[in-house]
């Protein structure tokens, strides 16, 4: 189970993001973490894989553990070895290398099992092996997602975060890349989602989150959380009865303010 | 058509010693964002230890030039961890600037070893047949330089090799193209920025011993001769290690041919350029390059919003 307790972040000594975050991901499952803009929820991936230090974020408070071993503040390295992968926000694959080298790079810290692992992505993502020695960042949209998520796979690892995988795919893509979560968690890899498409990661998660201004102000299983009717409204566009969609208008003059089960 | 040979040949090995410079330049500021001016003083350095091993101590001069590149790349290690390591996110102009400190540090205490009587390298190539150099078809070709032609492709292409095979220069790449995703891989970042500080001193070692070895000396301003470098990659494209090499070899030739017909010119068109002029040439072709491509000739556009 890898586990946030608690967790307080501050940027630039000033700026409170995080204000007491706790979440469980129990081993074998799919979580996800939702929430609008500037919730967050990159925020907290970033403190579980510690690349808070680029950003100059420091954990002020709380706890994180991986099964009962702490990482609070390890290194992004023994962090990986650990067994977490993240798959940042944007891709942001090795543009100017090719396939194949991108996912060597992933397999940094797993150099003993580098072939095999290229071979269980490629089986993943045959599209892979036909662009192997291309340039990573002549591939479309999809494909580089595909191969952000295969790079992260490269370094074995038991839980697997996804920053947006949707993030600016043809909905036809978004539902091919959530059958692949699906199939990759099916191989034992635990998987949290952070999302914007709320539909998608709800429909394939077990259990979600829900962020807002730095706090969890939801937690449910899925299934109840797409009953409910502040999620339907929020995320899904739905009006209350849940029949018919609201005109753009109409959402805009939404109270945005409005806090949760309040 | 001799003497233009004689030109072409000592301009490009000139080129190749300056390339090795740039390419250590150029590995920096890819990999830190930072214009590292502490290369020069690496490379006067590299050539001080080098000098110090096999004249002062007397050992054989194949082990203390061995001895003095591995010790200048401990030296860049050194400096990163020490210097540059607490600067990792503070602005570039902080980090430049603490560059330009090591500069002087390194040179004064160097200059102070040296005093005022120039040092010798103790190398093998001024004893060497006819005054260190061979005549081929009617060309003067020294030893020295012939040795510092190959020397210096055979690191440029062993360097190519590192990049494109082994795991540590892949991940020097990645980790110049985006920090934050190469930590998210894993990759032990500080260890890469590390290995880029060693191989820049490795390099400027190498440049150091063939810009003051033979009949050259190691004096006071042999540094100058080290920072003909920083034109080199600012014509050739500040992150581009072809532009490097590019560049160093359009130095190293300007500033042979017009050695050899800066006299020709002067009497042709009856000016005055005045003496040393093939020193200043290369900053001339400098700022015409930059006129016409601010990024140099292989350097990536930088696009900033304004």
């Amino acid at each position: 189970m890898l586990s946030v307790q608690n967790l307080e972040v501050v940027y630039q000594d000033v700026i409170l993001v995080l204000r007491g975050v706790s979440f469980d991901i129990p081993k074998g499952q799919i979580v996800s973490l939702l929430g609008s803009n500037g919730s967050g929820k990159t925020t907290a991936l970033r403190a579980i894989t510690g690349l808070l230090d680029t950003q100059n974020g420091d954990i002020t408070k709380g706890k994180i553990f991986i099964e009962d071993e702490e990482i609070t503040n390890a290194q992004p390295s023994k962090i990986v070895q650990l067994g977490i992968a993240q798959v940042l926000e944007g891709r942001r694959i090795f543009s100017e290398l090719t396939v194949r080298e991108n996912l060597r790079l992933g397999g940094f810290t797993a150099n003993d099992s580098i072939d095999e692992n290229i071979e269980r992505v490629f089986t993943l993502f045959p599209i892979l092996k036909d662009r192997d020695k291309n340039t990573a960042g002549y591939l479309s949209g999809g494909e580089q997602q595909m191969l952000a998520i295969g790079r992260a796979l490269m370094s074995n690892p038991k839980y697997l975060l996804l920053d947006e995988p949707s993030l600016g795919l043809a909905p036809k893509l978004v539902q091919q890349i959530s059958e692949l979560i699906l199939e990759i968690n099916s191989q034992g890899v635990t998987v949290l989602l952070v999302e914007q498409n709320a539909n998608m990661a709800l429909k394939i998660s077990s259990h979600g989150y829900i962020m807002e201004t730095g706090n969890i102000v939801m937690d449910n299983p899925s299934s109840k959380l797409l009953q409910d009717q502040d999620v339907q409204e929020f995320y899904l566009g739905l009006n209350a009865e849940g029949t018919e969609r609201k005109s753009f208008k109409d959402v805009k003059h939404y109270k945005r303010k409005k806090r949760w089960l309040s | 058509m001799n003497i233009f040979l004689q030109a072409t040949f000592e301009g490009l090995s000139l080129g190749a010693v300056y390339s090795l410079v740039a390419i250590g330049f150029v590995l920096i500021f890819r990999a830190t964002d930072v214009l590292s001016f502490a290369q020069p003083a690496m490379v006067v350095v590299g050539a001080g230890i080098i000098s110090y091993f096999s004249t002062q101590i007397g050992i054989p001069f194949l082990f203390a030039f061995f001895l003095g590149i591995i010790l200048t790349g401990v030296l860049g290690l050194i400096l990163e961890r020490t210097f540059l390591r607490p600067m990792v996110g503070e602005p570039v102009f902080s980090v430049a600037v603490l560059t330009i400190g090591i500069d002087i540090l390194l040179r004064v205490v160097l200059d102070n070893w040296i005093g005022i009587n120039p040092k010798y390298m103790g190398d093998p190539f001024p004893s060497y047949g006819n005054f260190g150099s061979v005549n081929i078809a009617g060309l003067t070709v020294k030893y020295l330089e012939v040795t510092a032609l190959i020397t210096a492709l055979m690191l440029i292409f062993v360097l190519s090799v590192f990049f494109k095979k082994s795991k540590y220069g892949v991940a020097m790449r990645a980790t110049s193209l985006d920090q934050e995703a190469a930590l998210a891989q894993g990759i032990n970042v500080g260890r890469v920025f590390g290995l880029v500080w060693f191989i820049a001193g490795l390099l400027a070692a190498f440049a150091g011993f063939f810009i003051t070895g033979g009949f050259n000396t190691l004096t006071n301003t042999s540094f100058i001769s080290a920072l003909r470098a920083l034109p080199a990659v600012v014509i050739g494209g500040l992150d581009s290690i072809t532009g490097a090499v590019v560049g160093s070899l359009i130095i190293g030739l300007t500033q042979a041919y017009v050695g050899y017909y800066q006299f020709d010119i002067e009497s042709a068109y009856n000016i005055k350029l005045g003496n040393g002029f093939s020193i200043v040439a290369p900053y001339v072709i400098m700022f015409v390059i930059l006129i016409v491509k601010p990024d140099g000739l292989f350097g990536t556009e930088e696009v900033e919003r304004v």
